[in-house]
């Protein structure tokens, strides 16, 4: 037992409005962290009851029964069961359950009933279950289940109370955890569980309706098999559109204050290696990385909006098939388009998805999407190598290699995905589609600014540690060792970086590479996009307007076509993003998937570039 | 579209699936699939008619017809 405030642990189905209760019960005083060991986000919060006691919330993950079967279910297990020790253990049990759905959870509040902790059940939803003309007997219902029973409409203002002094009255006269009768249920002891509930359900409850009528309309559309996919694809298009050109202006302000804020401190009377650790180190490596906040956060507003709205289990169940071909599963589509955008929100994303081997799956193949840090590359590329002319009258051709550079990282992830769901875990359960589809319910906006405000800040904590440290390393690697008196060259020509890409110069010559490439390369890893400054760099061009097609002609006056073909090649499969590797890292909580995505993308790059520069140059390209 | 029935039995070894038997059968049972519940399907993909999302006493889930294949329904004019 905790020795300071007692611990309640909410525990329910997915979709039974315990996030929402969680956040009206909390407020902001919540934290969010991961389990030791595991990526599953472990919520806690703090509130005070009425009568004055400080309480512990712990919002655990959604499941159907303590039977885990995935990471997430296991930690709701683990912590109910009191296995996680520490902060977790729950003293009190709130069962909480869709007013309006409960067959379920009462199969779940029985189940709740053997760990031999105190439980109560909390009806949620009940607005809705009342409109709905669902009439729950909630005395006969806490009398036949042995447990208080309690209704709460948490998104409204005093929906909780009547829950909070229930818990008032538990917490009183807490009894201490007996012993628990809990042990996995076999099918006979489930079916007899869900027997029992439904006798529950036929005690206590006198349904109105049989569906929700708006849900039932709505899917009769959302659902269709072809007007549903062409719904699903607007909405992607609206959202993808929205997160390249809200996130704009935002991004353009977040860049020109780094710019400014280096400025400032390229103008200060300091020691120039000092300056340049600052202004090109620290200050340049965060900007790079903070200006994908507001793309970021413009996605998860969408996806949260579409998560709790209900449409997001609809997504899934229209994208399964087409997903599945390539052994990858529904949910996986969200953060594969994602990925479009950028990588990290992509991965942190794949949070949705159940089973750890599809997760993975998703996660290996989430940077070959093309992000929105490649696009600056392209077009610099594209710009001076590809005559912008039209293809059979009305396409431009410049615009058709950049859909080919799309159409290329596609096909490689569905590859890739393929290849692992086929040849290495060839011999693994496939886990099998199965979800609920819940009622639509209307987004709260209380919810979804603690959502966003969680993403937000679980970005920058990363940015502020892992990728920072990773982009100190960078800028010492293209610092080191400093430059002679009188040199004539740029600074980077000197340092390691200059060193390292005259070392793999050999490996990299069958790409059509040169070394001022692979110097470009390096800080490239910063972020992809900083390969057109250090270009910049490296060519002894001024910053500043128009420098971008300035390299564009230089780059044009002295690369073959052959190799910068080869460079766009790179660049489709590169792991050229220190960050991205850095999210799978904390993603996966392991070095080792982090080094699988490196090498396997190096790989498939180096025979992407190698491929089509050899081929340029025997078509007289090289 | 628009079938309904009432469960009859539980048969995991006809489904299609990776998954053990066992297991498929409490992870139906979970979700509410149990003798005597009645279902009516609501939704099917596009290719193949797969996946299906079945109305299963009050709730609405989403499940592969491989997977499906376990839960026998004895035909039942609507009432």
């Amino acid at each position: 037992m905790s020795a300071a405030a007692p611990t309640i642990a909410l525990v329910g189905n997915p979709n039974c409005g315990k996030t929402a209760l969680f956040n009206a019960l909390t407020g902001s005083r919540q934290k969010v962290a991961n389990y030791p060991g595991v990526t599953v986000e472990k919520k806690v919060g703090h509130l005070t009851t009425p009568a004055g006691r400080s309480l512990q919330i712990v919002d655990l993950p959604g499941t159907y029964s303590l039977r885990a079967r995935s990471p997430d279910e296991e930690i709701t297990r683990d912590a109910v069961l009191g296995r996680l020790g520490g902060d977790v253990t729950p003293d009190l049990i709130v069962c909480v359950a869709d007013a309006s759905n409960l067959r379920l959870a009462l199969r779940l509040a029985l189940e709740l009933k053997r760990v031999g902790r105190p439980v109560m059940l909390s009806l949620n939803m009940m607005d809705i279950a009342r409109k709905r003309g669902i009439e729950i007997d909630a005395a006969r219902l806490a009398r036949e289940l042995g447990v208080p029973v309690v209704s709460s409409v948490a998104v409204r203002r005093g929906g909780t109370d009547e829950l909070l002094r229930e818990i008032d009255n538990a917490v009183a006269s807490l009894a201490a955890a007996g012993v628990s009768s809990w042990k996995a249920p076999d099918a006979g002891e489930l079916r007899g569980g869900q027997r029992e509930a439904d006798r529950l359900l036929d005690a206590a409850v006198r349904r109105g309706g049989e569906r929700d009528v708006t849900t039932a309309r709505a899917d009769a559309v959302l659902l269709h098999p072809v007007a549903g996919i062409v719904i699903l694809l607007a909405i992607l298009f609206v959202m993808f559109q929205a997160v390249f050109a809200w996130a704009r202006p935002a991004m353009d302000a977040i860049a020109a204050g780094f710019t400014w804020l280096g400025a400032l401190v390229g103008s200060a009377p300091l020691p120039d290696l000092l300056k340049s650790f600052l202004k090109d180190g620290l200050i340049a490596g965060v900007g790079s990385v903070i200006v994908f906040l507001p793309q970021i956060v413009i996605l998860f507003f969408f996806i949260l909006v579409l998560e709790d709205l209900g449409y997001m289990a609809r997504a899934a169940f229209l994208m399964d098939r087409i997903m599945g071909g390539a052994g990858l599963h529904g949910r996986a589509f969200i953060p594969l388009l994602s990925s479009f955008a950028c990588a990290i929100p992509g991965i942190m994303s794949t949070r949705v998805i159940d089973d750890r081997r599809d997760r993975l799956t998703t996660i290996l193949v989430a940077p070959l999407m093309t992000c929105s840090a490649r696009i600056p590359v392209y077009t610099l590329i594209i710009g001076a190598f590809i005559p912008d002319r039209d293809v059979w009258g009305f396409v431009g051709l410049q615009g058709l290699v950049m859909f080919g550079l799309y159409a290329a990282g596609i096909a490689g992830a569905l590859g890739v995905s393929f290849v692992l769901k086929r040849l290495i875990w060839r011999h693994s359960v496939g886990e099998p589609f199965m979800l609920e589809l819940p009622d639509y319910k209307i987004p709260q906006a209380k919810s979804l600014a603690i959502g966003l405000w969680t993403r937000a800040t679980i970005f920058l904590k990363r940015a502020g540690t892992t990728i920072l440290s990773m982009m100190v390393l960078i800028w010492v690697l293209a610092s080191f060792p400093q430059p002679p008196e009188g040199a004539t060259e740029p600074a980077i020509s000197y340092s390691l970086a200059a060193m390292i890409g005259s070392a793999i110069q050999p490996i990299t010559e069958p790409l059509g590479f040169n070394w001022q490439i692979n110097v470009a390369l390096i800080p490239g890893m910063a972020a992809r996009e900083v390969a057109v400054g250090a270009l910049g760099t490296i060519y002894a061009i001024d910053g500043g307007e128009g420098a971008a097609e300035k390299i564009g002609q230089i780059v044009a006056g002295q690369w073959s076509l052959g190799t910068a073909l080869a460079l766009l090649a790179w660049y489709v499969f590169a792991p050229q993003c220190a960050s991205t590797l850095a999210v799978i890292r904390r993603e996966t909580g392991s070095w080792k998937w982090m080094w699988v995505t490196f090498f396997y993308m190096l790989a498939l790059a180096y025979v992407a570039a190698l491929a089509t520069y050899q081929i340029a140059r025997a078509l007289g390209a090289g | 579209m628009g079938f309904r029935g009432r469960i009859r039995a539980l048969a995991v070894e006809r489904a299609g699936t990776g998954l053990p038997g066992p297991e498929l059968e409490r992870r139906l049972i979970e979700l509410g699939f149990v003798e005597g519940a009645e279902v009516e399907l609501l939704h099917q993909g596009l290719f193949g008619g797969d996946p299906i999302a079945v109305r299963v006493a009050h709730a609405t889930i989403a499940l592969r017809r491989r997977e499906a294949m376990a839960i026998l329904v004895s035909d039942e004019a609507p009432v």
